[in-house]
């Protein structure tokens, strides 16, 4: 019967099998065409991707090196009808770096906190899947909506020292605190994602040998667990750097149009986080053929010292992860 | 059994209980009016009564190294996990001066068992316990968690040293509320005695600044080891302390061990049967859940009562 045949059949089968086994047999060589196929297109993909961040690389720094000198990352943009006398993009440098800081400076502790809560608390458990749920939205919003939400906020009367104000009193909300206070919104999903899974990845009898020695959890928190996600926190917040560095609807809407920073208000220092002023991508932005300034020399030259940044709080973000590994077996 | 045999077997009285003509002080006679430990009488073949016999009251400076007075009990404990029961009436004493060894199959519940005594089980959210541990005769329920963790010390399965230096780890226990204090003068004697009678002195002494984390598994674990002495513990738990751990650190660790047993009572969860042979004096075999015989090391590898525990020393099972 049909039993008996196929039983034959795989009898033979096997037979076959291993009287071919003592050749050295590649596994690729039982592959379907639909799994060399598959293969194939993952490493056509994983090239192009390569090869479209090769292109963006190479493309930004063949222009931008062209037009970048000492000249136009030292001196101030001007307005001017001339082209020439418009001058670099120092104040758009400082206030990318100043919005950076402010937003990581925010969102650490911040982020961190929340980690801390979602890991080593997290209870109730619908208020954690809240929280959760709260990150991922902020992940997922557009960060034009995030910067038109900070600007209603800042708009608000009682915030006013925060921000510019006009002669009226009439509060403008944007300003270095404002945007940078908004960005720290964007940053602060990573630092939360970098804090989590460094926490994560410590194993639970690290806590206990914590406890055992008779430790409470504040203590185990404070003095194990945190120093033992150090790397984790840094990645996470030099991750969110640089999305705050890349970012330009916040900067648009919270921070103004002014391309110098215009200090408000007589305090040194603070003067500077009350007032307006201009980042790369603004500037960028600004310069581009889409913009008011229509001068795509300085926009490229710009855009090529952004991705600079950009790329080096990457490179610091490798680093940081490489060398602060610990082990636990 | 699981009796001394200099020790007469004790009388028991109808309600389970050990009769005395005086009402033992109890300050003074540590472990008196105790339920007898039930030794395999589920498989028929064990009998009762097999709590060591106490001596008469004597003051305790007075204890001979050959009694060994108990430091901790543990009395009809059951603990589960939700549905799952991990350990069911668990009756067994820990003495001073001795190495406890919990042996049986994997799952039987046997760290289960060792977590529950420094309160380490209520850490799961699910875990349920019953009955009553004792240290010194105090039920720990009455202790504040991190007192009784400061006198019935852990040993885990993983080297577990904390991200900081040598010195910091075994400081770690001594420092209140993660401040720097006390300082690094008043702490170094403990620290140095305690990585002394860890015997890891003579291989880190020159670098204490040292991160722990670069030591060797074996040095980490004797580090941990370290850190639970520093804080002067009457009861050390070892979780399967060499699982992780090549032959030669195996048997420093155990050599360490039996060094320690002087001061402090130890237990130890092994799967080693070898390992609990060579440390142990006292054995305790455990089977889902069930104490199933608790007697001396000799008398459970040489001539166990249950048929459960034969076949497990023989390596029939397990």
């Amino acid at each position: 019967m049909s039993t008996t045949t196929t039983r034959k059949r795989k009898q033979e089968a096997v037979r076959q099998t291993r009287a071919a086994r003592p050749k050295k047999i590649k596994s690729k060589d039982s592959w379907s065409i639909g799994d060399r196929i598959g293969v194939g297109l993952a490493w056509f993909f994983g090239l192009m991707l390569c090869l479209v961040a090769a292109a963006i690389t190479l493309y930004m720094a063949w222009k931008g090196v062209s037009f970048v000198n000492w000249e136009i990352i030292s001196t101030s943009p001007e307005a001017s009808l001339e082209q020439s006398k418009t001058g670099g993009f120092l104040d758009p440098i400082i206030g990318t770096v100043l919005l950076t800081v402010i937003g990581a400076a925010i969102a650490t502790p911040i982020g961190v906190a929340i980690a801390i809560w979602l890991t080593e608390y997290g209870r109730p458990a619908p208020l954690a899947r809240f929280v959760e749920a709260g990150i991922e939205v902020i992940v997922g919003a557009p960060s034009i909506v995030l910067a038109i939400f900070g600007l209603l906020v800042f708009q608000q009367g009682f915030l006013s020292p925060f921000s510019f104000t006009a002669e009226g009193g009439a509060v403008f909300g944007r300003s270095f605190f404002a945007a940078g206070a908004v960005m720290s919104l964007i940053a602060l999903p990573f630092v939360v994602g970098g804090t989590r899974e460094a926490l994560n990845s410590i194993p639970r009898h690290v806590r206990e040998a914590s406890y055992a020695l008779g430790k409470d959890q504040a203590s185990t928190i404070r003095r194990v667990l945190l120093p033992s996600s150090r790397s984790g926190i840094a990645t996470g917040s030099t991750l969110g750097m640089a999305q705050i560095a890349g970012d330009t609807a916040v900067v648009v809407v919270l921070l103004g149009a002014s391309l110098q920073i215009s200090p408000e208000g007589d305090i040194p220092g603070l003067d500077v986080l009350k007032g307006t002023g201009s980042t790369l991508t603004s500037f960028v932005f600004q310069n581009s053929p889409a913009g008011e300034g229509n001068a795509p020399d300085k926009a490229y030259a710009a855009a090529f010292v952004l991705l600079l940044l950009v790329i080096l709080l990457n490179l610091i973000v490798n680093l940081v992860t490489r060398k602060g590994k610990q082990v636990w077996g | 059994m699981g009796v001394r045999p200099d020790h007469q077997q004790p009388e028991v009285a109808s309600n389970g209980t050990l009769p005395h003509a005086v009402p033992p002080l109890r300050r003074i006679v540590v472990g008196g009016e105790v339920p007898p430990i039930r030794v395999g009488d589920e498989y028929g073949n064990g009998s009762s009564a097999q709590v060591p016999e106490q001596p008469a009251p004597v003051p305790e400076d007075q204890f001979g190294p050959e009694w060994y007075h108990e430091c901790m009990r543990t009395e009809s404990l059951s603990i589960s996990f939700g549905e799952k029961v991990a350990v069911k009436e668990v009756s067994l004493q820990v003495n001073a001066g001795q190495v406890l060894a919990l042996i049986g199959p994997s799952g039987c519940g046997k760290t289960t068992l060792l977590r529950s005594m420094n309160k380490l089980v209520d850490l799961t959210p699910t875990a349920r316990r019953t009955g009553r541990i004792l240290l010194d005769g105090e039920n720990i329920d009455l202790f504040d968690d991190t007192q009784l963790r400061k006198r019935v010390g852990m040993l885990f399965q993983q080297p577990n040293p904390f991200p900081m230096s040598i010195f910091d780890n075994i400081a770690y226990g001594l420092r209140e509320r993660g401040s720097k204090r006390p300082r690094k003068k008043v702490l170094e004697p403990i620290v140095v005695d305690a990585l002394k009678r860890a015997g890891l002195w003579d291989e880190v002494g020159d670098n204490l600044d040292h991160p722990a984390l670069s030591l060797s598994g074996g040095q980490q674990q004797r580090l941990c080891i370290a850190r639970s002495l520093a804080v002067t513990p009457e009861v050390l738990l070892l979780d399967e302390p060499c699982s992780a751990l090549d032959p030669i650190s195996t048997a420093i660790i155990e050599e360490t061990v039996v060094q320690l047993k002087d001061d402090m009572a130890i237990v130890i969860v092994t799967h080693n049967l070898q390992q609990a042979a060579r440390v142990a004096d006292q054995v305790a075999f455990m089977y889902l859940g069930d104490l199933v015989e608790y007697g001396s090391a000799d008398q459970i590898f040489n001539d166990p009562m249950a048929e459960r525990t034969k076949d497990y020393v023989r390596g029939d099972f397990g």
